[in-house]
């Protein structure tokens, strides 16, 4: 059996609070995980769920209070783990008073890149997220969106086989989301582990092989989105179009949403043909049909729960 | 041997090339050139005590003014603005982003030392037309100064460790100014009739850094020789008590945890 990128074993984080700080607050409780190597792996969740936590843990900037970690094998307490990884933290921030080449200058540094090496690496990557012409920009005039393409620029430099991103679409305009997505998509075609966390549940279940969800810092439930979500069809989308000045079927037309004479109406599985067929006889014209089936969205809606979605962390006693 | 503190000095120093810490080397230009011309005016033989007076006092004024304010947000500021995340996560300990920010500050004091000193020489040339074999004393007051910002910035980062700016600006002046007047302490101990208070006097004289020691600011205004023995001397103990504060401040960092 092969080493799991990451190898996560009751991974649990208290916080002390309050004046004196003596009560404890728990951020993230037992977490055990395993993620394969070349796996891309989404970690989603509610504000407040762990899932920073988590990453911030891996990464040691914080210390755990119980529990272990590995990636690719190494502890993450060995500081050789970094030279395998790449992190980019939420609402990436740098120093301001360089430019985008200077920063990825001084990042690619650590790894001991010779500096023909390490110019060259710089300017293929600017050029991958897009940061050409802003290269000798001071990261102070950068937009946010600009940042969370240098944050990914610099998590990547040095080809790491596995990459964590601390939610890397936030902030981003369409296009750069589209931009980020292929990049996920290019580190996975490479091979590399992706290990991110995200609100965007459409990302997870387009990029993610598997995903996880936290609430309340526990994980609730982890497998293929597509096993998560159920296959079940819970029925039929129908979007068609009627002639100028004709209506639809009276049996659709309060069901029916609209804009113009394009039509989109749900009917259910077992009316699927009585439907068609009263399409047809007013000679409209069928754009697509489709079976309804629960998103993933529709699942991490269910185990969240509004409720559970507000309540703050779990206070525990003090050890 | 790591490299990794190396590239973290670089980047701190040009932090501070950036930030423009080294415009205060124009006021002091000014200062230099101001009270040549002054001394010029107004002393009669003391040309010469009066400015290295003067540019050695300011010497040591700017680099402990900026070794302390720099020095306090070394490391809260990397923590407060979280860009110690990205690079933490980088192949670096703790200890050596600790060593690499102290020798990155440590560089910029020493640039801005080298070209102060390089003012006063010249304000000197300027009022003396020449060099005399007593001016030596002045380059071995400046190192002391070196020696002094050292530990200063060492004292500085440490407390940048774990507490805010102001709180560590208050704490690194305190002990600042009580370490100039160690030997005061130390009197304490040897007058008072309470054993208790000797004994805390005693003890608080030797934990603190004594800086008294590194001022010679006077001996070399007035041509004196330095005795080699104390260079030795201090050198040696700048070198002992920065490795001891730096170690410390490692202690307390790598077990910190990031906001």
């Amino acid at each position: 059996m092969t080493n799991p990128a990451i190898e996560i074993q009751g991974l649990t984080k208290d916080y002390p609070v309050g004046f004196w700080r003596k009560r404890m607050c728990r951020s993230l409780d037992y977490l055990t995980l395993r993620v394969e190597e070349g796996e891309t792996f989404g970690f989603l969740g509610p504000n407040g769920a762990g899932k920073t936590t988590t990453m911030k843990l891996l990464m040691g900037l914080i210390f755990p209070t119980a529990g272990t970690a590995r990636v690719r094998g190494r502890s993450i307490e060995d500081v050789r783990m970094h030279r395998e990884i790449g992190y980019m933290p939420e609402q990436p921030y740098f120093y301001d008073y360089l430019t985008a080449r200077e920063l990825l200058e001084y990042f690619a540094r650590f790894f001991g890149y010779s500096a023909v090496e390490r110019r060259e690496r710089v300017t293929r990557f600017l050029e991958l997220v897009g940061l050409t012409t802003a290269s000798d920009v001071q990261l102070r005039k950068f937009s946010k969106g600009m940042l969370q393409r240098v944050g990914i620029a610099q998590a990547i430099l040095h080809d790491p086989q596995v990459v964590f991103l601390d939610e890397p679409m936030s902030g981003l305009d369409p296009v750069g989301r589209r931009e980020v997505r292929d990049i996920i998509l290019n580190l996975k075609r490479q091979g590399r582990t992706v290990f991110f966390s995200t609100h965007i549940l459409s990302d997870a279940e387009m990029l993610c092989d598997r995903v996880g969800v936290l609430v309340g810092g526990k994980l609730r439930g982890v497998g293929a989105p597509e096993e998560l979500v159920s296959m079940e069809v819970l029925g039929m989308e129908i979007l068609f179009e009627v002639r100028a000045g004709s209506a639809p079927p009276t049996s659709m037309a309060e069901r029916a949403t609209h804009t113009g004479n394009r039509y989109r109406v749900e009917v259910a599985e077992a009316d699927l043909y009585s439907a068609l067929e009263e399409l047809r006889s007013c000679e409209a014209r069928i754009l697509s049909l489709a079976p309804l089936r629960p998103s993933l969205e529709d699942y991490f809606l269910k185990l969240v729960g509004r409720e559970q979605a507000m309540q703050p962390p779990t206070e525990v006693s003090l050890v | 041997m790591s490299t990794m503190p190396a590239v973290v000095a670089v980047n701190t120093f040009r932090e501070a090339v950036r930030d423009r810490v080294l415009y205060n080397l124009i006021i002091f230009a000014l200062m230099m050139i101001g009270g040549a011309i002054l001394v010029g005016e107004i002393s009669i033989g003391v040309h010469q005590m009066v400015i290295v007076n003067l540019g050695l006092s300011a010497i040591s004024i700017f680099g402990i003014i900026m070794a302390i304010f720099i020095g306090v947000g070394l490391v809260h500021k990397e923590m407060e603005k979280r860009t110690l995340y990205s690079l933490l996560a980088k192949p670096i300990r703790r200890w050596e982003f600790l060593v690499g920010k102290f020798a990155g500050l440590l560089l910029t004091l020493l640039v801005n030392t080298a070209l102060m000193t390089l003012g006063l020489t010249g304000a000197l040339y300027y009022v003396s037309r020449t060099f005399q074999r007593s001016d030596v004393a002045i380059l071995v007051a400046v190192y002391f100064i070196l020696l002094e910002l050292a530990l200063i910035t060492a004292l500085a980062l440490f407390f940048s460790c774990f507490s805010s700016p102001m709180l560590s600006t208050l704490y690194t002046l305190g002990i600042y100014v009580a370490g100039v007047f160690a030997p005061d302490i130390k009197g304490v101990s040897e007058y008072t009739q309470s054993p208790a208070m000797a004994a805390g006097a005693r003890f608080v004289y030797y934990l603190l850094p004594n800086f008294h020691n590194f001022n010679v600011i006077a001996a070399a205004a007035h041509g004196e020789t330095i005795p080699f023995t104390l260079i030795w001397h201090n050198t040696l103990y700048a070198a002992l008590y920065v490795i001891l504060i730096l170690v410390a401040a490692s202690a307390v960092f790598s077990g910190r945890n990031l906001k």
